[in-house]
């Protein structure tokens, strides 16, 4: 039985140390949106390989997840898209829902993503995506 | 995005108090383009015999379709009724002699679903007491047309934990203008609040605003007895003591003789409060102690706030899971050894 309880205490405190590990390059992120803010705000995946992303909105009111590079951002901050949905790298997020998107990031390098919706940015709805090799 | 600010709904949003001053206007509109328009507003916060007396005005701003404003509410209201007609014009009178030419009046529940616990018709206005969690008014406002700036998921929540219940008005801009309401023509609602713990919304005057933006204001108290007041206005923080002292027997009597006033008692104290600081200032409201005990709530100024309903991660939540389940089996363990006799294994 003490062996149980050993084995058992081990198992927690590995999980413990899994959980407070820093996140190395990931295949799954998960993100929280909560009072207009991405939670984690910086996130580090691999390259070539399909990198899920897991938003969970937990805010009354929309969002979007929108991740580039300067100029795409530059576009999306004039832009008159009313709607995304097509791209797996523009992610509408409504309020209190979840939402999933599978990217491969193709390149090594450091990118932003941003909800450009009116004033989001601006109140700190910005995040980077760093992807190493 | 830019086609999308401009097809959003007309409505506007949030912001609460309401009204005067030099030129009486409405409290925090957001238009379509997202722009802040909010001027200098005005409120009445009356309290005598365990009722607050929550008087404002919303304003005609020209135009059509519709806007809206939220106020956040200390308790479950026992009416929501058209205002006096010159409640709030002649505090300002009471309060500011000298500036008499300025004050050109404007004429001056299913689970996750807001429960309605009111809906009144006020002229032009369309008032709804809501009760429900930041979540749940927050869907119910964009459900009628309010675009709540990014801020709105904090500071609805800031105010659902304290008090679960909001007053949503929206301004009919057409039917204002087919009963001939001119621009800058207010509608006095008065909101009748029985509670013990009497508070003024402020930080939701900053909704919707970045942080060097101005708020301005003026809060009239009228209490049985010179009130407790948290914050202290010190003028530093953007609060301003304007005026304290016992109401005049004439101002009484003619605030009591407003249609909807006669809850004016014969004897108290009026304090005139200006706002005027930057909208990051403005992260608590203002605690009112009337009970002569000088103990103003912390909790109902916002300086002390009950947890949010979850504020932990998923990596916490595994540890916490883990510790959890090491717990159960050691306690399971324990548990099953003392039933046949042995000891404890430490």
């Amino acid at each position: 039985m003490r062996l149980v309880l050993v084995v058992a205490l081990g198992v927690a405190v590995g999980l413990m140390a899994l959980a407070a590990a820093s996140p190395g390059a990931r295949t799954t992120v998960e993100i929280d949106v909560r009072y207009s803010r991405f939670q984690p705000a910086a996130v580090r995946v691999p390259t070539g390989v399909p990198v899920t992303f897991v938003f969970r909105n937990h805010d009354p009111i929309d969002h979007e997840w929108i991740v580039g590079d300067e100029a795409l951002h530059a576009y999306h901050r004039n832009g008159t898209e009313p709607i995304h949905g097509d791209r797996p790298t523009e992610v509408m997020l409504p309020a209190a829902t979840t939402r999933t998107t599978t990217v491969i990031f193709a390149e090594s390098g450091r990118l932003q993503f941003i909800c450009h919706l009116p004033a989001h940015e601006a109140y700190g709805m910005v995040g980077v995506v760093e992807v190493i090799p | 995005m830019l086609r999308r600010m401009l097809a959003a709904s007309c409505a506007a949003v949030a912001a609460m108090t309401v009204t005067v001053g030099p030129a009486f206007a409405c409290g925090g509109l957001i238009g379509p383009n997202g722009a802040v328009n909010l001027l200098r507003t005005t409120t009445l916060a009356g309290y005598h015999a365990g009722v607050e007396h929550y008087v404002t005005a919303f304003q005609f701003a020209g135009g059509g379709g519709a806007f809206g404003s939220l106020t956040p509410l200390p308790g479950v209201p026992s009416s929501v009724e058209k205002g006096g007609d010159w409640t709030l014009q002649r505090l300002v009178r009471e309060t500011t002699p000298f500036r008499l030419e300025d004050t050109a009046f404007a004429a001056a529940p299913a689970a996750g679903e807001a429960e309605i616990l009111m809906k009144v018709r006020i002229d032009a206005l369309d008032v709804t007491v809501l009760k429900g969690g930041a979540t749940e008014v927050g869907r119910w406002a964009a459900d009628h047309g309010f675009r709540l700036p990014p801020d709105a998921p904090e500071v609805l929540d800031f105010y659902a934990r304290r008090s679960p219940i909001f007053l949503a008005a929206v301004f009919d801009a057409d039917a204002a203008a087919e009963r001939g309401q001119a621009i800058g023509d207010g509608t006095p609602v008065h909101v009748t609040i029985p509670t013990t713990n009497p508070w003024v919304p402020l930080r939701i005057l900053a909704l919707g605003k970045t942080g060097d933006e101005r708020v301005e204001a003026d809060v009239f108290l009228l209490t049985d007895r010179q009130p407790a007041l948290l914050p202290q206005p010190t003028g530093l923080n953007g609060m301003r003591l304007a005026h304290s002292a016992p109401a005049s027997d004439e101002l009484l009597a003619d605030l009591r003789s407003d249609s909807g006033m006669t809850w004016v008692p014969g004897s108290g104290w009026l304090t005139k409060i200006s706002l005027d600081g930057t909208a990051d200032q403005f992260t608590y409201d203002l605690a009112i102690d009337a009970s002569g005990f000088g103990t103003p709530s912390r909790v109902a100024a916002g300086f002390d706030l009950l947890p949010p309903p979850s504020g932990i991660d998923s990596a916490q939540q595994l540890a916490i899971v883990a510790l959890l389940g090491a717990a159960a089996l050691a306690f399971m363990t324990l548990a099953r050894r003392r039933a046949v006799g042995l000891p404890a294994p430490w």
